[in-house]
């Protein structure tokens, strides 16, 4: 029962937050300066990390259909199982579980610092509201940024499973066959798809860990609870949005 | 008070004059859970006046200073500003009120000048050369313009205070509030801390409430003082009545003897 509570609050201060946000929007333009610098944030500093996992992903994928493929006679169309799990599925889910980590849980620990220090008590008395400053140019850059980051995730991805395929010794494809495949069964749609849901996935992630780090409460050793407070929701949401998404778009 | 509602604020800065606010402490009450922290608290301070409050440690003045910004709802009882509710949050747009947070409350992410900078950027006070010109005043007030590109984490204790009291300033408020502005600083800045309290006072017409143990400021500079004791109002007057009290909570309170035959934390243990 407490923990129902604690969710509908949780949700309904989030969306609280969100409009806030939203009614903000023409400030956008004078805020130019902090959307750069969370466009760097955010963009910049987590694409090593998603080209490293997708290229990994695409080669493990590679690597397992061909193993598994092989008996039906049927590697050839290696590309295609790549090439539309990684657009449709695992760039989109994986981009948004590292941006999770390593996104999220910086927005809420920042937050969460700013709130227990007063920072947040002192932007109200300024009559300046966090939602404007602090949330929007985040939300903005997030939009920006995840198809940027899921496009990079899928092209990094179909390379790795391609290297895969053509050095394995009983895959063997080259890569003009491996790429064949893939653009065969593959439609745009796929792939936009998969970045309508990066989209989704994104903004959840920085919208839930911005509303649990400015409701912290308490003293310093809060912020680490916030942190993970912003972590683990934002892992249970992709999963749980990743359902519903899936479904609407399909 | 016809006289006093017609004082002005007069803007340090720009000079232009807005009316000064007064502050209405209605019956306030206040609770954490069962903590009562607050209990029936009413005072009014006068539009221009420089109001003290004194009072023990955990008695309550932080917390009753973040009801007059409307950070703190009154569990119980009225807070109002110029005879507008406290808590609501028109009344920060309507009256610019500035509180210098006992524990100074910068933002840790930027640097001493872009601490001062950021209101008058955000509600587009002026052009970046007005704003310079203005932090760079308020930071020369304070004597800190050799602080102005360092970060928060760069400054000592007394450093960080003055910048809060500069952040305040450039805000040009019609009501300033103080959270023991002087604790943490040398005697002389501290006294020079309570020349600019009364300076933005006399010549400004700020109304201003100081949150502070400080005796030299109290017996200087206030209009009135109040001391606050386990969240009641025990003295409330001018401060020539409060060198006259004869109250003992007044009296000790004020001159607290060192008696090492018989010390306070023993007689508690009895
Ligand atoms: N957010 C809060 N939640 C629970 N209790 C609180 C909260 N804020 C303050 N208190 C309690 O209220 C009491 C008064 O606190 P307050 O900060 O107003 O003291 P103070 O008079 O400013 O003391 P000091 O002179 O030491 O600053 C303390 O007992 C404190 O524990
Ligand atoms: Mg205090």
């Amino acid at each position: 029962m407490r923990t129902l509570t604690r969710v509908l609050e949780g949700i309904g201060s989030t969306l609280q937050l969100l409009v806030q946000s939203l009614s903000h929007v023409p400030t956008l333009p004078r805020q130019w300066g902090r959307f750069i610098e969370q466009c760097y944030l955010i963009g910049y500093t987590t694409l090593p990390i998603v080209a490293i996992l997708s290229f990994f992903i695409g080669s493990v994928l590679a690597l397992q259909s061909g193993y598994s493929m092989e008996n039906f006679g049927a590697k050839q169309f290696i590309g295609s199982l790549v090439g539309l799990s990684i657009a449709r599925e695992l760039g989109p889910v994986m981009c948004a579980i590292l941006l999770a980590g390593r996104v999220g849980s910086a927005i809420a620990a920042e937050l969460a610092s700013m709130k227990v220090y007063q920072e947040i008590d002192a932007l109200e008395t300024m009559n300046i509201p966090p939602a404007r400053i602090l949330v929007l140019p985040r939300l903005a850059a997030v939009l920006v940024m995840m198809p940027v980051l899921a496009i990079i995730a899928n092209l990094v991805g179909w390379f790795g499973g391609a290297i895969v395929a053509k050095y394995t010794d009983f895959i063997a494809i080259d890569p003009p066959a491996y790429f064949a495949a893939l653009r065969r069964f593959m439609e745009f749609k796929d792939v936009l798809n998969g970045l309508i849901k990066a989209e989704v996935f994104g903004f959840a992630v920085v919208l839930v860990s911005c509303n649990i780090g400015l409701n912290t409460r308490g003293g310093p050793r809060e912020i680490g609870a916030s942190v993970t407070r912003a972590v683990v929701t934002s892992l249970i949401l992709i999963l749980v949005l990743d359902y519903f998404v899936t479904k609407a778009l399909l | 008070m016809a006289d006093s509602r017609c004082s002005a604020t007069r803007n340090p800065f720009t000079h232009t004059e807005t009316p000064a606010v007064s502050v209405a402490i209605e019956d306030l009450s206040k609770s954490f859970g069962k903590l009562e922290v607050l209990k029936h608290v009413s005072f009014q301070v006068e539009p221009g006046e420089i109001f003290v409050l004194m009072g023990p440690s955990g008695s309550g003045k932080s917390v009753l200073l973040k009801h007059i910004v409307g950070l703190e709802l009154p569990s119980g009882g009225r807070v109002t500003v110029d005879g507008r509710d406290a808590a609501a949050a028109e009344t920060r747009e309507q009256i610019r009120l500035a509180l210098v947070f006992q524990a100074g409350a910068l933002f840790n992410s930027m640097t001493v000048y872009n601490n001062l900078a950021l209101y008058l950027r955000e509600h587009r006070v002026a052009d970046e050369a007005g704003i310079r010109e203005k932090v760079m005043r308020a930071l020369q007030i304070l004597s800190l313009e050799a602080a102005a590109e360092k970060y928060p984490s760069e400054l000592s204790g007394g450093m960080k205070k003055r910048v809060a009291i500069a952040r305040a300033l450039v805000m040009e408020p019609q009501l300033m509030l103080y959270d023991e502005p002087t604790s943490e600083l040398d005697p002389v800045m501290a006294a020079t801390i309570s020349e600019i309290i009364a300076t933005l006072k006399d010549q400004y017409h700020v109304t201003t409430i100081v949150v502070s143990h400080d005796r030299d400021l109290a017996l200087n500079i206030a209009d009135r003082v109040g001391i606050l004791m386990g969240g009641q109002l025990v003295f409330l007057g001018t401060r020539d009545e409060l060198r006259a009290s004869a109250d003992p909570r007044v009296v000790d309170f004020l001159n607290p003897k060192i008696d090492l035959a018989n010390p306070r934390f023993k007689q508690l243990e009895t």
